[in-house]
């Protein structure tokens, strides 16, 4: 059989069904992207300075104790065993015990994923109507003051780093003006409604934070559809300014909003570690850095598994959407 | 100017010059915040309030940490591990001397190698179950055993046995030391049922708080013990720890009343929490020094000319005053301050002078720049004192070359591997140990190299002392001999700095550790 004869059957099925095979195909790439990201954590965890032994036992470290660490860890193992004996583990499910305290990687990454989770959809709740919605009205009263208005404010929260947006924020509802809930430390056994009381001023900082690229993009997207022919059309025949960006606008924009929605969720999931820090939420992120400063690897790789899959995941649903939404690229010719 | 009433308790009766730098520093810094630190006195005057939930926001927890108190790492574990277990022995928080725990009191052999505790008979587990000397051997083996991964097992290397004997606890050294009840102050040696072998990380003890819940990295909570062996502690009905890593998140809970007390105050911003009128700043002498290290065995170290041209080359003064804002007393060289028992009162107080550095630096013979490597990892500011000391030192003629090193790996790629570089050290309980941990020939960690059969012989005497004036005559001698010929340069020993709510009454401030010593929970009341 030659190669192309072995693609046969994939090409007649990609003709056939090309929104089943895109996914497919992305599925496939998907695993692959993962295993590389496998690859590449633990070769960093190793190029780090020090192993597990030494940075946990730190300014204590005595060699019987290092020693001691390293062989109970199986650290003493050439590289290449270790990383085919986690993947082994993993690949069946099992990401092992965290080696600093013990206890199950899965049933940590549990909580904390979801408080990431809760954090992230209650931010994206408001924060992703509200750039979109912003979006269209910049488009509405484009060059105008409202515009102008909500473009400096955006451009200014996105501006400053998230640590700050966050401290400003505590200073002013904490400090000052005592009406929000801080620390925003969740904890088992707290009823949802203080829950969403306590992390009121995160979520506002993420909102802050991720408001002006969505805005943006919504704003520059549906601008461009708008000086085309059709639009003109639309006009001319006499419908109401927001009316024509909702209906016949906005659809044709979707694509590159949509992207940059997926770009937004994913940080909102990953990257806030900063804001984590800044109010005390005990997410994702504080429990990989605490790990990296240990180099626990299991949790380490099981995290970084995590953040990888959020990451593929959320961008090939972006992607779907924006085939979905676009006639042209869903029946292709 | 007043007098500090809170320092009074930590320095001994007779104020030596260096004492009184110390306490002239922190007397400068009681003028600026005067009335806010509460005198120990006043409050002891006090009856304690019961009742109430302590908040605590602490720096110093990780989602790896564990119950364990054999592995017991960070602020929040030892914290967390004060409010539900219980030592064999205490430590007076003004003499650093010990005190009944768990035993009710103890004797040894003349030689100071055997040692019999008498066990309280009163006391239950929180489960309920009734402590017996049985549980003290037990811990004490599981720390002590060879394959242990305790933090305590090196101190207590010289136990030989371990033993029950008659309903005492008895044991027996291999030489022998009149620290050791002492030894037992140790915050990893928590005493738990079946010595904590059935399950270390369970939490039962004998303390007043029993944990509610855990989660760590996260939050603690704990609940008032009702069947308290002591009815002189334990006054609010519950606690609540949060770790709280971010100073700036700290300091905010505080401001906004969110949390009665925080650790880990940065000295830099200790001007501006004093502004807040329900705020009290706790600054608390602490063994904890900072240093750079020279190895007196590696050229160009092995010359004392250098050494010493290198002591007289650091501005102690500038150090303490910019490094640690002031909040904490001039090193002298040697590992020791007055919070130790029976510490030296009267060796002088090296001072900056560059004249003396210059002539041991051209009598050492030594030419061309001294590299020093220093991160922030060895302390918080660590890489400015290396550059203010390399100022320092221009002055007197000798060209010190600053290597910033990665502060991932600093412990076990530079320090205690490098002839020359910056650390720190935390306190030891005993004078004994904190020479024992660094300064002993045979040590580990003798990150000066400082090996001298002369000064190990002093300190296996000074160990096996029973006679107090004898043992600190001895010490005295051997502050001398590090301080002259070691290979320490130690500008400064920085003070613990916390703060609280005015609310929160009766901190003690206990020269053993921080947090009082860990027993802050115990020791405060609320008053609403």
């Amino acid at each position: 059989m030659t190669p192309q004869s072995l693609f046969r059957p994939f090409v007649a099925f990609s003709r056939q069904f090309p929104l089943a095979a895109n996914i497919l195909r992305r599925l496939l790439l998907s695993f692959v992207l993962l295993w590389a990201v496998t690859v590449m954590i633990f070769i960093g965890v190793e190029a780090l300075p020090g192993d597990f032994a030494t940075t946990y036992l730190g300014q204590s470290a005595t060699p019987e104790a290092v020693a001691n660490i390293r062989s109970e860890l199986g650290l003493d193992q050439p590289l290449l065993t270790r990383y085919v004996t986690w993947l082994g583990d993993a690949v069946s499910g099992d990401f092992g015990n965290s080696w600093a305290s013990g206890q199950s990687v899965s049933e940590q990454i549990g909580k904390r994923l979801g408080n990431s989770l809760f954090l992230a959809f209650f931010a994206a709740l408001v924060a992703v109507p509200l750039s979109v919605g912003l979006g269209l009205l910049a488009v509405r009263y484009r060059n105008r003051i409202p515009d102008k208005i909500i473009n400096i404010l955006s451009l200014a929260a996105v501006s400053l780093p998230e640590f700050f947006v966050g401290y400003l924020l505590i200073m002013v509802f904490v400090v000052t003006f005592p009406t929000a809930i801080f620390p925003s430390t969740v904890y088992d056994g707290m009823d949802f409604l203080t829950r969403l009381e306590s992390i009121a001023l995160p979520v506002a900082t993420l909102v802050l934070v991720v408001l002006a690229h969505m805005m943006r993009m919504t704003r520059a997207a549906i601008i461009q559809v708008m000086s085309s022919a059709y639009m003109e059309t639309a006009e001319l025949k006499g419908l109401d300014g927001l009316r024509i960006i909702i209906k016949h606008a906005a659809p044709n924009a979707l694509a590159p909003i949509i992207n940059v929605v997926a770009l937004n969720l994913a940080y909102l999931i990953v990257g806030v570690v900063v804001v984590e820090v800044v109010f005390v939420y005990p997410g994702m992120g504080q429990y990989m850095v605490d790990a990296v400063t240990v180099r626990d690897l299991p949790v380490v790789q099981a995290c970084g598994l995590i953040f990888a899959t959020i990451y593929i995941a959320l961008n090939m649903t972006a992607d779907i959407l924006a085939i979905i939404a676009n006639p042209r690229l869903r029946h292709p010719r | 100017m007043t007098k500090r009433p809170s320092i009074d308790p930590i320095l001994p009766n007779s104020l030596s010059r260096r004492q009184f730098l110390g306490a002239t520093a922190a007397a400068g810094f009681a003028m600026t915040a005067s009335g806010l630190i509460v005198p120990n006195s006043a409050m002891a005057a006090e009856t304690p309030k019961k009742g109430g939930n302590l908040k605590l926001g602490i720096k110093g927890g990780a989602a790896t940490d564990v119950l364990d108190p054999a592995a017991a790492a960070g602020t929040v574990s030892f914290l967390c591990n004060h409010l539900w277990g219980d030592k064999i022995v205490e430590s007076d928080p003004e003499t650093g001397a010990p005190l009944p725990g768990l035993a009710e009191s103890w004797e040894s052999s003349a030689d100071a190698s055997v040692w019999t505790f008498k066990i309280r008979k009163d006391v239950a587990f929180h489960d309920g179950s009734k402590m017996t000397v049985a549980d003290l051997v037990a811990t004490l083996k599981r720390h002590t055993d060879e394959k242990s991964k305790s933090g305590a097992l090196g101190l207590l290397r010289s136990i030989k046995t371990v033993e029950d004997k008659a309903g005492d606890l008895v044991i027996t050294l291999s030489e022998g030391n009149a620290d050791l009840p002492l030894l037992l102050t140790d915050y990893h040696l928590m005493v738990q049922p079946n010595g904590g072998y059935d399950d270390p990380n369970a939490a039962i003890g004998t303390g007043a708080f029993t944990l509610k819940s855990y989660e760590p990295g996260i939050r603690a909570t704990f609940e008032k013990n009702k069947n308290d062996w002591r009815d002189d502690r334990g006054h609010v009905d519950s606690v609540e720890v949060i770790v709280m890593n971010d100073n700036t998140a700290r300091i905010a809970a505080l401001s906004s009343r969110q949390v009665h007390f925080i650790n880990f105050v940065e000295p830099k911003t200790i001007k501006l929490l004093e502004r807040a009128p329900h705020v009290d700043i706790l600054q608390t002498h602490a063994k904890g020094f900072y240093s750079f290290q020279m190895f007196c065995d590696t050229a160009p170290f092995d010359n004392n000319d250098l050494r010493l041209a290198m002591k007289y080359a650091i501005d102690r003064q500038e150090i303490l005053d910019r490094i640690v804002g002031g909040y904490g007393s001039l090193g002298n060289d040697y590992p020791v301050n007055s919070t130790y028992q029976m510490a030296p009162d009267d060796i002088e107080q090296r001072m900056y002078d560059p004249e003396k550095a210059a002539f041991h630096y051209k009598k050492s013979g030594h030419d061309g720049p001294v590299l020093l490597r220093t991160s922030d990892a060895a302390f918080p500011g660590a890489v400015d004192a290396a550059v203010l000391y390399q100022e320092h030192a221009k002055k007197a003629g000798i060209n010190i070359e600053v290597k910033r090193e990665p502060a991932d790996g600093y412990w076990s790629n530079v320090w205690n591997v490098k002839p020359f570089s910056a650390t720190y050290w935390g306190g030891r309980p005993t004078q004994d140990l904190r020479y024992a941990t660094s300064y002993l020939s045979s040590a580990d960690w003798n990150d000066s190299r400082f090996k001298r059969d002369d000064f190990d012989k002093l300190l296996l005497e000074a160990r096996a002392e029973l006679d107090n004036d004898k043992r600190k005559a001895l010490y005295r001698q051997m502050a001398v001999m590090v301080r002259d010929e070691g290979g320490s340069i130690i500008p400064v020993f920085n003070d613990f700095l916390n703060a609280s709510a005015k609310s929160m009454k009766g901190f003690v401030h206990d020269i053993g550790n921080d947090l009082s010593n860990g027993q802050i929970a115990s020791r405060v009341w609320l008053d609403a």
